[in-house]
């Protein structure tokens, strides 16, 4: 009977303890991301511009007197990983907003867990329109793919003036698939063609059957909206089977990575992005320079998206003069002309941001600012 | 048409790297009815020394054929140490117990192998760095075959020979083919088993190593997790061909790589791993003793 006693003393402080919200001093903020896998510059450089906007604002006294601590998980890059990432997050660590993800596919599968618990949800940069339709409690701070599609459309049919294109897609990712269909809608409604459409599956290495058949239909480009491991795989391959047309995409190139697995197959391709290096605004700059004395690496838009969506997050919670779930939903739903790093952040209704994208060209291994469209 | 003979020269170059793997499979069947798990792991690691040794000992060397020669020799020699390592102290030590336990064996060393690689070498992917001159070799009529597929082909075909050698026309050969006979009379008329079996591990390793390397050229993105598919297809490759025939194995290695490519040129890539699959239950249901294998009653 006193065991028995004891055990319910035991159970009673545990309880006690876990209701204690990582004490009253401290702000949990949750992030998960793809920081090892296929895409694990992702998820590294998105926590890494977390962590800056984290340290800077506790420099500057933190949020509401307290101080902002981050909980990090990984999902290695699948959608299951995501969602228990996520429930983690609000159940076991019960965290007052969650930073995440990149990839349109893994915010899709975690967002319903934030939602349902209501629970703010920010994605840095997933740009599936689908990912803030979850529900009112998740967001974004990056622009969408029916805008990102038109950008990289009008460059090739305007810019480069090619009327013939090849999309090569990622069947299994919403985001490649979603950005490919925008592209292909206002390609050719401009007035240009579609000659062939290929598709691959996330994790491929071998291309060549495909790039085989998309050679012989003689395109003037090719589209592949995929991720940055298989692009560069995809630009290497291309090059093998003697195909020597540009290839376009989008934000999913953005990675270090893209240059050291494509090598000089790389050269001479365009893709569209959140923000460039090149931007000679003050924010941007700073950024820059404080996320390289930092990290010691030059900031990729991810990165840039990252630190964005934290700010946007404490911003909120300064606004709100609260860390409750409804309040602070409306407090970031109402954020308006945020001087982000990646533009300016005003959401609209769909709790999505409007902004301009720019255009790079991949030159002598590095991302080389071309031209900004507005939408 | 033109696109037929590319995805052929293709499909070819995918079924050599498939074919120098499958070997090794269908050699350790061969002497000891052991459907060696870890072999693909063993594929693995052979790309992870390649991998390390030009990072650690050429990092900033010039491309050229001698470069890739040697990087296959050290991933040579790093898969069969790994291999030797895995005969002696999982394999030997069960030679008598019952096959069902040196086969859950085997599964426990590719995990191992898989799961360790992943500690140590990291979980993400890495890139491959060139170590083969690239050229693009234009055969008229938009065919073209790159510098990688010719080396790949010249590599396999190589090694393929001396292994053809070795088993058919040495004494060595003749001992390991007595062992697949019988185990117990090539024992018995004073064949030194262990170490016909230890040789017949490095062989295979080897091989695998050797595909290590020409994978990691043809296909830049390695990670621990790597041999997976290329062992598993590898594995159907030799059960097409007939397991334990050597010739069968190459012969249904390259059967695959081009039923593969084909599959993903014609039909749509998502099939393209199915049907290695597809392929396997069909030799299973029809002909279980594979193209070029003799029948014999056997219990797995």
């Amino acid at each position: 009977m006193k065991i028995l006693s004891k055990f319910f003393l035991l159970c009673a402080i545990l309880t006690l303890v876990s209701c204690n919200k990582g004490g009253d001093d401290k702000i949990m903020v949750g992030y998960f991301g793809s920081m090892t896998g296929a895409e694990a510059t992702f998820g590294v450089s998105t926590r890494d511009g977390v962590l800056l906007a984290i340290e800077e604002w506790n420099k500057a006294g933190g949020v509401l007197g307290k101080q902002i601590e981050i909980k990090a998980y990984d999902n290695q890059g699948k959608p299951e990983e995501a969602r228990l990432s996520v429930e983690k997050l609000i159940n076991a660590d019960n965290v007052i907003a969650v930073l995440g993800e990149v990839a349109s596919t893994r915010s899709l599968a975690a967002a319903p867990v934030a939602q349902q618990n209501k629970v703010p949800m920010i994605s840095p940069s997933s740009t599936n329109p689908l990912v803030t339709q979850k529900g009112d409690y998740i967001f974004r701070v990056c622009f969408i793919d029916p805008f990102q599609g038109e950008v990289m459309a009008k460059f090739a049919f305007n810019s480069l003036k090619k009327k013939k294109a090849a999309i090569l897609r990622d069947s299994k990712s919403d985001y490649s698939m979603g950005l490919a269909t925008y592209f292909e809608k206002t390609f050719t409604a401009l007035g240009g063609e579609i000659v062939g459409d290929e598709k691959y599956v996330s994790g491929d290495v071998d291309f060549k059957a495909q790039l085989t058949n998309l050679k012989s239909k003689g395109p003037e480009f090719i589209f592949v909206p995929g991720y940055y491991t298989e692009v560069g795989l995809i630009a290497r391959q291309a090059k093998e089977q003697g195909i020597s047309v540009p290839l376009l995409g989008g934000d999913g190139w953005d990675s270090p990575e893209l240059v050291s697995i494509g090598g000089k197959s790389m050269e001479g391709n365009f893709f569209s992005n959140h923000y460039t290096t090149e931007d000679p605004r003050p924010e941007v700059q700073n950024f820059i320079k404080n996320y390289e004395a930092r990290f010691g690496s030059r900031p990729n838009a991810l990165a840039a998206s990252g630190y964005d969506a934290a700010r946007v997050l404490f911003e909120a919670i300064k606004r709100a003069n609260s860390v409750e779930g409804p309040k602070l939903r409306d407090a970031i739903a109402a954020t308006k002309e945020f001087q982000g790093v990646t533009g300016i952040i005003t959401l609209n209704e769909q709790r999505d941001a409007t902004k301009s994208a720019v255009v790079l060209e991949v030159k002598d291994g590095q991302f080389k600012y071309l031209e900004t469209v507005n939408p | 048409m033109n696109e037929f003979i590319q995805h052929t020269i293709n499909g070819l170059a995918l079924g050599s790297i498939y074919a120098l793997v499958a070997l090794g499979y269908t050699m350790v069947f061969g002497v000891l009815q052991l459907i060696n798990f870890a072999h693909g792991d063993i594929f693995m690691v052979g790309s992870f020394v390649g991998l390390y040794f030009i990072r650690w000992f050429m990092p900033n060397v010039e491309p050229s054929l001698l470069t890739t020669i040697i990087v296959i020799l050290v991933a040579m020699v790093g898969s069969a140490t790994v291999g030797v390592i895995i005969e002696k102290f999982a394999y030997r030590p069960l030679r008598k117990a019952p096959r069902i336990n040196i086969l859950i064996t085997a599964i426990g060393v590719s995990l191992l192998l898989e799961y360790g690689g992943q500690l140590i070498f990291g979980a993400s992917p890495q890139f491959f760095p060139d170590i083969l001159p690239r050229k693009q070799i234009d055969l008229g009529g938009a065919i073209y075959l790159d510098s990688n597929q010719v080396t790949i082909f010249l590599v396999s075909f190589v090694l393929m020979l001396v292994l053809q050698f070795l088993v058919f026309k040495t004494q060595f050969g003749r001992a390991m083919r007595a062992i697949s006979h019988s185990l117990e009379t090539a024992n018995l008329i004073g064949i030194n088993v262990n170490k016909v079996i230890l040789i017949t591990f490095i062989i295979g390793s080897s091989l695998a190593g050797a595909a290590g390397v020409l994978y990691g050229v043809a296909y830049p993105k390695i990670d621990p997790l790597l041999g997976l598919l290329p062992g598993l297809k590898a594995f159907i490759a030799a059960v097409l061909g007939g397991i334990g025939n050597v010739t069968g194995a190459v012969i249904g290695a390259i059967l695959l790589g081009l039923s593969e490519t084909y599959v993903a040129g014609y039909i749509s890539s998502t099939y393209r791993d199915a049907l290695a699959f597809l392929i396997l239950i069909l030799v299973l249901l029809l002909r279980p003793a594979g193209l070029l294998g003799t029948k014999k009653i056997e219990k797995v």
